[in-house]
């Protein structure tokens, strides 16, 4: 049997891919999800707690509120949703792409499309990646697996809990083991500002007497079946523990919010450039990675702060994959962004400058700043300027740039950020 | 009465100056209205949403997300929550129905916020 042929495919019916879908849709393409879980939402699905959509749709929603409001759309418009459906492998073909795909319904089967949208979100980094190592006690936890765990499963995974990293995921689970029970008796974060939300340090620490430790870190696990304490100790400016500060903190569970990673391992095979600093592919201002006809967005693209603007990016990725795959295609003329100063990346990492119009920019500051001042410029001719009282780099920023404002022949345009 | 305070409603994290002058609240550093109500509300009573799950009798579907429709007192979320856990959802709800209809001796409604019709 030949392979049902689409316009574009979604991979990940997450926020990016939920957004991606509909817009693809609305552009007029043929368009299908294809999900791995049971229900599609992605990481919304366990994320309860609110204070989504404040920017896409100007009220605070818990996750599977936000997630709700675009799942229902996609049923209105009739868009084709595979759920316990597994990506095998991704391969080209003539006309695009094709996708070799196994759920229990068709067993292995395969799927052929014009243009691909990678929405495949992101993974946590675990206790091998912040170099603990040892023994492999139980109670070795990610945050999202702990999340995962109380919320989607009704397992509390122990009642005396040390949390490792100030990330917003570890400040939420710090809240939510409290209210369902368990001790967290304390944050633990080796740099000397927390990584998270500051209103997430409020309203999860502050509220419920959590005490947060900036400069000190966990240096060793204790336990052998399963875990009974934890080593920590306070730290130097270069993250380099202080001997004699060592304290010894007993506890079953050791949760870790130490960071994420876009997770792009299916892209490897078709040798999509990568970005070091985002761990997701380069893009232009279409979210168009180096293989043509293939889209990036949402946390596989950058770890974003808000999933709004995973949202905004899986637009973009949809409607850019469909006029791909409905022949609206130039060859683009590709100028790079160099991001200088104390920026420590930004998204996307080119434009297209044959195409005009506007060009979404995110970008982190490397580190937290006051007064800080953001120049867009190229061949010495300002494009746009940005003041900002302060940043910090848990925060993302957001800027629009009008791309007719940039000189023709231009080899490549700066974006300087100086606190 | 004066006090320093970050402003939890959006994540911009506007730092608050809030302070009594009689039976005025004065509120400084606020960004948008709800800062200021917020620095009101926090002087005075502090109140959060509580979110948190719910058993159901569903086993593709163990636990539904809730929330309380409306802000309750901080000091009573322990409460609400042991009340909260001793319910049991035995129909398919969808966002925005009721699973509660006071929480804790207030009159916020507790709803759901997942759609178990989903599958």
């Amino acid at each position: 049997m030949s392979p049902a042929k689409w316009d574009v495919v979604v991979i990940g019916a997450g926020p990016g891919g939920l957004a991606a879908a509909i817009a693809a849709d609305k552009a007029g393409a043929s368009v299908c999800l294809v999900e791995r879980e049971a229900r599609p939402g992605g990481i919304l699905k366990q994320c309860i707690h609110d204070g989504f959509g404040l920017v896409r749709f100007g009220r605070k929603l818990t996750g599977p509120e936000y997630a709700f409001l675009d799942i229902e759309e996609v049923k209105g418009r009739g868009i084709k949703l595979f759920t316990e459906t597994f990506l095998l492998d991704l391969d080209r073909s003539e006309e695009g792409f094709v996708l070799t795909l196994q759920n229990s319904e068709e067993a292995v089967f395969r799927l052929e499309a014009k243009a691909l949208v990678a929405a495949t979100g992101c993974r946590e980094r675990t206790a091998r990646q912040v170099f603990i190592h040892g023994q492999r006690p139980a109670g070795v936890y990610t945050a999202g697996t702990v999340q995962r765990l109380i919320n989607i499963s009704g397992y509390l995974p122990g009642k005396n809990c040390v949390i490792l990293g100030s990330g917003d995921i570890g400040l939420i689970m710090a809240r939510r083991l409290t209210l369902e029970g368990a001790k967290v008796l304390g944050v633990y974060e080796i740099k000397p500002e927390p990584s998270g939300l500051t209103r997430n340090i409020v309203q999860c620490l502050e509220d419920y007497n959590i005490p947060l430790h900036l400069s000190t870190t966990v240096t060793e696990v204790h336990g052998t079946e399963r875990l009974e304490g934890v080593t920590v100790c306070r730290v130097d400016e270069n993250m380099r523990p202080l001997p004699g500060s060592e304290e010894y903190v007993p506890c079953d569970t050791l949760v870790l919010s130490v960071g994420l990673i876009p997770e792009n391992d299916i892209l490897h095979p078709l040798g999509v450039e990568i970005d070091p600093r985002t761990g997701g592919p380069v893009v232009d201002q279409l979210l168009a990675t180096s293989e043509a006809g293939l889209f990036s967005c949402g946390n596989a693209l950058h770890v974003n702060d808000l999933v709004d603007y995973v949202s905004e990016s899986g637009e973009i990725a949809g409607a850019s994959a469909a006029r791909h795959a409905l022949g609206d295609y130039r060859p683009p003329r590709h100028v790079p962004i160099l991001a200088k100063g104390e920026i420590l990346y930004a998204v996307p990492q080119r434009l297209d400058v044959s195409l005009g119009g506007q060009g979404i920019l995110y970008f982190r500051a490397a580190r937290t700043l006051t007064d800080a001042a953001l120049v867009i410029s190229a061949g010495g001719r300002v494009l746009g300027e940005k003041k900002y009282k302060s940043l910090r780099p848990p925060e993302m920023e957001r800027i629009v740039l009008d791309l007719s404002l940039v000189p023709a022949g231009e080899e490549n345009i700066v974006l300087e950020l100086r606190g | 009465m004066e006090k320093l305070l970050v402003c939890i409603q959006c994540p911009q994290g506007c730092k608050l100056m809030v302070k009594t002058e009689g039976e005025e609240v004065l509120v400084a550093g606020n960004k948008c209205p709800r800062g200021a109500s917020y620095a009101r509300q926090e002087l005075l009573n502090p109140c959060r949403t509580l979110t948190t799950t719910v058993r159901t009798e569903f086993p593709d579907f163990p636990l539904l997300p809730v929330r309380t429709a409306g802000e309750i007192p901080l000091g009573s979320l322990f409460a609400a929550m042991g009340e909260i856990n001793r319910l049991l959802v035995r129909n398919r709800l969808r966002p925005g129905d009721v699973v509660l209809e006071r929480v804790s001796g207030t009159d916020v409604p507790l709803i759901a916020t997942a759609d178990m019709t989903l599958n």
